[in-house]
């Protein structure tokens, strides 16, 4: 029988080592793994690269992880939020590691390793410091950056539904980097909002096939708060 | 570059948005960046527009009352929303694709500055000033059929936004189609910028004294 769940936050983390290349779902806090970020606190674990799209921004266990150190690079398109000097501050005093990424390149080079594509080309970029050194190339008249598949050891991941073959949907808002993440990480671990039996959710429903998930916790935690 | 000595009555930032949303046809699917081009939603009227957020929604509708609140729907600006009945919901990569290939039919977005050439600076202006950010604006820069900039003609200090060439780190290339500032809209074309309407009492001369680059005549 297969059965992705496991008991709690703690076993859901096991051998999450320090070094890890951790993504992250969420869209600011809609759709992140809270518990499962806490636990990744808790647990200590240091060296951390953090890709998410708002890696930095003080949501959560954010803050604890950065205050502590254990971030050492985030990959993001926006690492700061209105309430929030604590990114900034570390960045300006050469504390902590930043690639900038557009935030539909970011979509993409996690939506393309999970499909198995090394890299693309595309237009956005392209001209700007953000594509400074890399490869350029002209396609159908208009100027073109190559950016790679972007991988992780180990996807955190929020969903609304799941069952024990790891199937997951998503509420409203709360789906934006979680279904293409699932895929591109060599570890995915999934806190979902309500356990559901097989076949609950219909085929259609499905937003993520569990194919790609390996971990589910069951945290009832609640609405998310901005 | 300074501003004249003769004092123009310029368009509020809720005027302007209402001049750019008078010429969003209906059915058209629309991006608002964050700040003032939020503001264009409150004047489409009855025409029916389909607003885009990039955390991936389509079909955005009004900020909700209060008590009415629901958590789970959030735009890019991190404000609760609703949605329109017909509205849709969908992953980042949908959400950015659908912009990066060419379906978004209008970007309206803010600007530090834009070049003659559609050239667009918006997301930084270089000195390292809050730490860097970019979100979706070079993918909206780049990938919406239309890019229109909202901003007033000027900075506080009285030097021109439409200039020959960005000084500030470009945004995306060749994009901006049109520019609504606080006196003036201006079409950016192959051969430069042309004047297309003015605010009330607004010279053409007027307009091109506030435009550090040439301005052309319809």
């Amino acid at each position: 029988m297969i059965d992705k769940f496991v008991p709690d936050v703690e076993a859901a983390l096991e051998n999450v080592h320090d070094g890890v290349t951790i993504m992250l779902g969420g869209f600011g806090s809609v759709g992140l793994p809270n518990q499962l970020l806490d636990g990744l606190a808790a647990k200590g674990v240091r060296g951390i690269t953090l890709i998410a799209n708002n890696a930095g921004a003080a949501f959560g266990s954010m803050v604890t992880l950065l205050e502590t150190g254990a971030v050492e690079k985030v990959v993001c398109s926006y690492p700061r939020n209105a309430q929030s000097t604590l990114f900034v501050d570390l960045y300006r005093d050469g504390k902590i590691g930043l690639e900038l990424v557009p935030q539909g390149t970011l979509a993409e080079r996690i939506r393309a390793a999970s499909a198995g594509i090394p890299a693309f080309f595309t237009p956005t970029a392209a001209g700007t410091q953000l594509g400074a050194g890399k490869e350029q190339r002209e396609i159908n008249g208009r100027l073109c950056v190559l950016e790679q598949a972007l991988h992780a050891d180990v996807a955190l991941l929020e969903a609304w539904q799941a069952d024990r073959w790891g199937n997951l949907s998503y509420k409203l808002a709360g789906r934006n980097f979680n279904p293409i993440m699932a895929g591109a990480a060599k570890l995915t671990i999934v806190q979902t909002q309500h356990k559901v039996e097989l076949g609950e959710m219909s085929p259609d429903e499905v937003m993520t096939p569990g194919i790609y998930v390996n971990r589910v916790v069951h945290i009832p935690y609640g609405d998310p708060v901005l | 570059m300074s501003e004249p000595a003769t004092k123009l009555k310029t368009l509020t930032r809720e005027q302007m948005a209402a001049r750019l949303a008078a010429d969003i046809p209906e059915g058209w699917y629309v991006n608002l960046g964050i700040g003032a081009p939020t503001l264009v939603a409150n004047y489409v009227a009855d025409r029916e527009v389909v607003f885009h957020s990039e955390n991936g929604l389509l079909g955005v509708g009004p900020k909700p009352e209060d008590e009415n609140v629901e958590p789970w729907l959030i735009n890019a600006g991190k404000q609760y929303i609703t949605m329109m009945a017909g509205g849709s919901t969908f992953d980042s990569a949908d959400s950015f694709g659908l912009i990066r290939g060419g379906h978004l039919d209008l970007a309206v977005l803010g600007g530090y500055e834009v070049a003659e050439n559609g050239d667009l600076a918006n997301w930084s202006t270089g000195a390292n000033d809050a730490g860097p950010a970019v979100g979706g604006a070079m993918d909206l820069g780049a990938g919406a059929k239309q890019v229109w900039v909202l901003m007033d003609h000027t900075t506080k200090t009285g030097d021109s936004k439409l200039v020959t060439k960005c000084s500030y780190p470009l945004t995306a290339l060749g994009s901006v189609t049109r520019i609504y500032t606080n006196i003036a809209v201006i079409d950016v074309t192959p051969n430069g910028f042309v004047l297309r309407d003015t605010a009330p009492g607004v010279t053409f001369e007027d307009v091109q004294a506030r435009t550090s680059a040439v301005l052309h005549r319809a």
